[in-house]
């Protein structure tokens, strides 16, 4: 049984993850899973730095991934609570028609 | 028992995100969302990162997700609606994610012959080792981190006060 795997394989899958991130940021309509979306996006970039870190014998690269967990944790606090103040102005979670930005 | 255990949370992984993106009620997407979380915490524990899967799992597929969960919960979010959606997305965004998919990939294979390969029996990276780099060099960050969240936690307590924070 082969026990050694190469890293790129973790890479390759941290990638196809982020696709789907991306993928889902695009084709979601309701506010809450393209949120979601994002945070699948943030696992993704996490999985390559913890894959780096062991390619070089580094610790800083696991660290990078400690603060980007906190700052998603941050993220998501003010991010739900953003959508709760949306809904309680709009009565509606759905992308299109929360478009103020829009050009 | 390493290919194993890797090509079944891979496929744990991937399946999750799958499901996500297919899923119209959003607590279903959340549900797989945890299940992603919780494989990607096993392949950290693959890598050697101990102290992150503990991490991955209290932080990611605990607090963040019931948030998330709450939130849905709370707002009584129904089944999405399905509408058209952006043309824009469609014209840009799906080839601009192939685009991406490739850039990355081939840079990947490329580098390939000069990337090692991971071993079960790699030396694990405890959590002793990480503290002393995290509590000597990046102990302004680390300290500042705190201050992130607490002022996440106000800005979230602001937000969602019924009379709009005034």
């Amino acid at each position: 049984m082969m026990d050694a795997i190469p890293s790129s394989w973790y890479l390759i899958l941290s990638a196809l993850l982020f696709t789907l991130g991306v993928i889902g940021f695009l084709i979601k309509r309701s506010l809450i899973t393209v949120f979601m979306s994002i945070e699948l996006m943030l696992n993704a970039v996490n999985l390559s730095f913890v894959t780096f870190a062991h390619e070089w014998h580094q610790v800083k690269g696991q660290i990078f991934v400690f603060f980007v967990m906190m700052v998603a944790a941050a993220e998501a606090a003010v991010g739900l609570a953003i959508i709760i103040a949306i809904f309680r102005a709009r009565a509606t979670l759905n992308v299109d028609q929360i478009d103020l930005m829009k050009l | 028992m390493h290919l194993v255990l890797f090509l079944i949370f891979a496929a744990f992984c991937l399946a999750g995100a799958i499901n996500l993106l297919l899923q119209t009620h959003p607590i279903n997407s959340a549900l797989s969302l945890i299940v992603v979380m919780s494989s990607l915490a096993v392949l950290y524990l693959l890598l050697g990162a101990e102290f992150l899967a503990a991490a991955q799992i209290i932080v990611y597929a605990g607090a963040i997700m019931v948030l998330f969960t709450f939130v849905v919960m709370l707002l009584n979010v129904g089944v999405e609606e399905k509408t058209h959606g952006s043309k824009v997305a469609k014209a840009i965004g799906f080839p601009a994610v192939v685009v991406v998919l490739g850039v990355i990939s081939t840079v990947i294979l490329q580098a390939e012959k000069h990337l090692g390969v991971v071993n079960l029996s790699d030396k694990i990276t405890t959590t002793q080792e990480l503290s002393k780099v995290l509590f000597t060099d990046l102990l302004l960050p680390f300290e500042l981190t705190s201050v992130l969240i607490l002022i996440a936690i106000l800005g979230a307590v602001a937000l969602a006060r019924k009379d709009g924070g005034q």
